[in-house]
């Protein structure tokens, strides 16, 4: 037949073939291809034969020869079957599956707010072409020996000499978020929010784009702006904008690029881009001295670098680490680290200040994930354990499945597929309370809101319903293992099998953490609300109401302090080197004339306004008195200082001499009281107020309460009028210490939350275990009530098995969170809460009040039945 | 009637088989169907007949010896039942009766 060597068709082929084809017909079809294969070998060529025979197997598929046909039957008929028994036991045993649904639904509604959160903060600033070349150069400022700060900008400096020096930078864009205000067109005025811009912004953040414009040339020359659609028809309505001239902030623009929308999940958003050379013409003619290019000016001004494809951002790294050593040895006192940050780990990413838009922290992000996964694991218990006690009544069912050929495997899926079912009707509930509970979240911190729409699409949906299959497998799973194991002889005789019992024991260890697990949140809300009154209501030692500190920025302080002394509702006017409670201070080692203890002290360089405007109370002595000249004569020191260095009362202390390690010898001429000195978290320091007519970086003003807007306007425009072209950068006091708190009360909001949903979940979960127990010794508690049992004795048998649970749960909940609040999360605080008995126990009480009225219910109604009703049928 | 419905190609399989006798087998019978009908049969058209006209009970089949041009897997020979025979002889006869009644006007042969 043929001639030559044999020749074996391909091996992949004939596998292929094998997988998909009925068994009964392999041989024969295998057979009669090999055969035409080795003719077409000879006639062909092995090539095309190969070729030939891979065609024919294609050909095969078709539905006479393929295998799952057969199969698939039989799965469609089990799977029919699953269905029904499932449906038709979860509608047999309706509380039950209230119970679990309802549990579920709760948990679940959280996660679905989770699983929109994150998938949202992980779709930002995707859009640019090539988001793994694209990064952002960040700083980290460290002044003296303090904890470095990350900021989330540069300076102006870095990123003219990455573009200078750096090799492996394709293109590379300076940004500054300053360019905003009213733009005017024909007696229209707009305002504006936008950047200033270098020109290749278009090229490195591709994913910004122009409708109308040369993305290459908009940015390019002075004056140029570029509008987003939105905002060129706020301006020009339906005329076209391009070429057009306005005014921003009283400098004339021409529109060179209409923009598209920036999307919502990019970090960076804008309504307007300035041409960067306008903004640097600008800082040239305001300030001689070059100060807008210093290595510090770190604050406004953003650097992105779209890296050449294969450059290593380790190598860029490299170049800015040698350029901050050379820049820092420039400057004193201040050091400065730009660090490089990939694009897809801006958002989320760390904790910066001075962020160009939006973020938010991947700390709160790993936090509220941990969370919700605990308050979906306690919805997973409950149906564990709901299932793994009702196997029992199960029993049976899976005996006659087992006698008539049900292999494991098919039982095991049948429950996990039942508990499927129960997480999918779960799921519908849980979309509903999705959309009710959406609002309160994008409430509870403004970065939320910022940062998220929670715009269901359908991708998020598909997220919603894989999620909720895995958790019907992760729940159904232990009650599907447990169940398919059981023997058909034990299962059938419905005795309950050692191993039944055993699993009890796994029962109550789920109850246990559940309830520990409730336990802990409802004492960690409590906790963390009365930290925050506490914290919110502290008594600094001081006045923070209405006080507004103006940074100097190197502007003649004396010019500044007249400038607005001049303005009425300005009442005081202070000076001062630093603020207090900003967390940072500079400290000196001193000694006491006479005495060998050495300390060290706090030091802030005030003027003679300073202590009455903060209004700090003087204990002995006097405060300053205006006085020309550089040379220091007097301190006034605080409580503590005094009682460092033994000296008995406040009045003792006057007149002594401090000696400072390496500076003058100073006359202590006051005591003020305590204050916190650098934030409430941490213990008060030795300190002292010194005197100095220049070393001012701030101005603090005491402002009239009354009209604070129009204060705050005639403040800047002073301000304006002296500052030689400085940004005007003013903060509230009592704003800045409300702000540092506010941690405390999204705490407590979040974890309050959480409790009432593991409370909530972990109640039901009770119910059902006494409804299922009292159900089950139904019999036996009606035989004991014949007997002559009382009630009271019965609800206490009943009982007792669920209060030793709860008190287990507290047992390990109590010193688990106490540990947890004070050496974790107030250990570094000094001035809080003390964590006493109230705290840690008013949530227990709680807890066993609705975990005793919940098992009371249940065997109250159980030892009250009537036992010739429950014994009558058997 | 569906079940034993006795399609064209089916028809032609059967009679192939007949016609080859001992040696009717997968290849044989898509050669021999093949050069008669001048026809480019495909393995699967073959073996979807095959099965159908198994599943009507009128062929059967049974293993023959292991060869190595088939990689030492058996033919699988088939024969014509009974069943097959009876079908194929209705078949003709309702045709042989069709054709009888033909007008010879109709074939154009006057």
């Amino acid at each position: 037949m043929h001639q030559g060597k044999y020749h074996t068709p391909p091996i992949l082929a004939q596998r292929f073939l094998r997988w998909f084809c009925k068994p009964a017909l392999v041989e024969d079809i295998a057979g009669d291809l090999e055969e035409d294969f080795n003719d077409f070998v000879t006639d062909y060529g092995l090539g095309r034969a190969r070729y030939k025979y891979w065609l024919a197997v294609i050909r095969f598929l078709k539905p006479f020869a393929i295998k799952k046909i057969h199969i698939t039957t039989t799965q469609t008929i089990m799977f029919k079957n699953y269905f029904k028994t499932s449906i038709r036991s979860i509608a047999r045993n309706r509380l039950f599956s209230a119970i679990n649904i309802i549990g579920l639904a709760i948990s679940m509604s959280v996660c679905l707010l989770m699983i929109s959160f994150i998938s949202e903060l992980f779709s930002y600033d995707k859009f640019h072409e090539n988001p793994d070349r694209i990064h952002r150069v960040i700083s980290y400022e460290q002044f003296l020996q303090n904890e470095p700060q990350g900021v989330a900008a540069t300076s102006i400096l870095t990123g003219k000499r990455l573009q200078a020096e750096v090799p492996g930078i394709e293109a590379s864009v300076i940004l500054n978020r300053r360019f905003a205000g009213d733009a005017s067109f024909q007696n229209k005025t707009v305002s504006l929010k936008g950047l200033w811009a270098s020109k290749s912004f278009f090229e490195v953040l591709s994913g910004f784009t122009l409708l109308q414009g040369n993305a290459e040339t908009a940015l390019l020359s002075p004056n140029s702006v570029v509008l987003t659609e939105e905002a060129a028809t706020r301006i020009f309505g339906t005329a076209n904008a391009m070429g057009q001239t306005i005014e921003i902030r009283s400098i004339p623009f021409t529109v060179t690029g209409i923009a598209k929308q920036p999307p919502f999940n990019s970090h960076i958003s804008f309504e307007a881009l300035g041409s960067m050379v306008t903004y640097e013409n600008m800082l040239k003619q305001r300030s001689k001295s070059g100060n807008w290019l210093k290595w510090t000016n770190v604050g406004n001004d953003y650097v992105y670098l779209l890296l050449d494809e294969g450059t290593e951002p380790g190598s860029i790294q490299a170049s800015l680490d040698k350029m901050s050593e050379e820049e820092n040895l420039k400057i004193d006192r201040f050091k400065i680290y730009p660090e490089l940050q990939a694009l897809t780990s801006i958002m989320p990413g760390p904790a910066l200040s001075n962020n160009i838009g939006k973020s938010m922290d991947s700390s709160i992000l790993s936090t509220l994930f941990i969370l919700t996964t605990i308050v979906i694991l306690c919805a997973a218990f409950n149906y564990t354990n709901l299932s793994v006690a009702r196997a029992f009544k199960r029993s049976k069912e899976i005996g006659v499945r087992k006698v008539v050929g049900a292999n494991k495997g098919q039982i095991f899926w049948q429950f996990i597929l039942e508990a499927i079912i129960i997480s999918l009707t779960a799921l519908c509930i849980a979309i509903l309370l999705f959309y009710l509970i959406r609002p309160e979240f994008l409430n509870i911190d403004p970065m939320v809101q910022q940062a998220t729409k929670m715009i269901a699409t359908p991708a998020l949906f598909a997220y919603f319903l894989v999620f909720s299959v895995f958790v019907g497998l992760m729940a159904g799973f232990f009650p599907a293992v447990h169940l398919s194991k059981l023997k058909s002889t034990n299962a059938l005789k419905n005795a309950p099998g050692s191993g039944l019992l055993s699993r009890m024991n796994m029962r109550k260890v789920l109850v246990v953490i559940q309830f520990s697990l409730s336990l802990i949140f409802i004492i960690s809300a409590t906790i963390s609300f009365k930290q925050y009154k506490y914290a919110v209501a502290f008594d600094l030692g001081y006045n923070t109401e209405n006080i507004l500190s103006v940074r100097l920025q190197g502007v003649d302080p004396t010019k500044v302090a007249t400038a607005f002394e001049a303005i009425p509702a300005v009442n005081q006017v202070a000076r001062s080197f630093d603020l207090n409670g900003l967390g940072n201070g500079d400290r000196t080692r001193v000694t006491l004339e006479n005495s060998a203890d050495s300390a060290y002290l706090y030091y802030n360089f005030v003027d003679e306004n300073f202590i009455p405007l903060m209004e700090h109370k003087l204990l002995a002595g006097a405060n300053f008195e205006s006085r020309p000249g550089s040379r220091e004569e007097s301190i006034i020191i605080n409580e503590r200082t005094l009682r460092k260095f033994n000296i008995e009362s406040p009045s003792a202390a006057i007149d002594q001499y401090i000696q400072l390690i390496r500076g003058p010898r100073l006359r202590i001429i006051g005591v003020v009281e305590d204050f916190v000195y650098t934030d409430i978290s941490r213990n008060i320091h030795h300190f002292g107020f010194r005197y100095s007519n220049s070393r001012h970086n701030y101005i603090n003003l005491k402002l009239n309460p009354s009209d604070l807007v129009r204060t705050m306007e005639r403040v800047e425009s002073a301000w304006n009028a002296v500052a030689d072209g400085k940004e005007f950068q003013a903060e509230f006091y009592d704003q800045k210490l409300q702000s540092t708190y506010s941690q405390y009360a999204t705490i407590y909001t979040i974890v309050g939350f959480l409790a009432f949903i593991t409370i909530s979940i972990a109640v039901l979960g009770l119910l059902g275990m006494a409804i299922y127990t009292a159900e089950t010794r139904l019999k036996e508690i009606s035989v004991r009530k014949i007997l002559g049992a009382s009630e009271a004795s019965l609800v206490k048998l009943l009982a007792r098995g669920f209060i030793w649970m709860l008190a287990i749960a507290a047992l390990i909940a109590v010193p688990l969170s106490y540990y947890l609040f004070d050496s974790v999360v107030l250990s570094e605080s000094v001035n809080r809460i003390s964590i006493g008995i109230t705290e840690l126990f008013s949530g227990v009480l709680f807890i066993f009040l609705i975990g005793f009225v919940t098992i009371a219910s249940q065997t109250w109604k159980t030892a009250k039945s009537n036992p010739a009703q429950t014994l009558r049928s058997e | 009637m569906k079940g034993t419905y006795l399609g064209e190609f089916q028809e032609l399989v059967l009679l192939t088989i007949l016609v080859l006798a001992e040696n009717a087998y997968g290849v044989t019978i898509q050669d021999e169907l093949g050069s008669r009908t001048g026809r480019n049969i495909s393995r699967g058209a073959l073996h979807t007949a095959l099965t159908r006209l198994d599943e009507k009970g009128f062929i059967t089949s049974e293993y023959g010896g292991a060869t190595a041009e088939r990689g030492g897997r058996r033919k699988r020979f088939y024969k014509v039942t009974n069943q097959g025979t009876k079908a194929l002889e209705e078949s003709k006869t309702l045709r042989d009766q069709l054709w009888s009644e033909v007008p010879k006007v109709a074939l154009g042969k006057s």
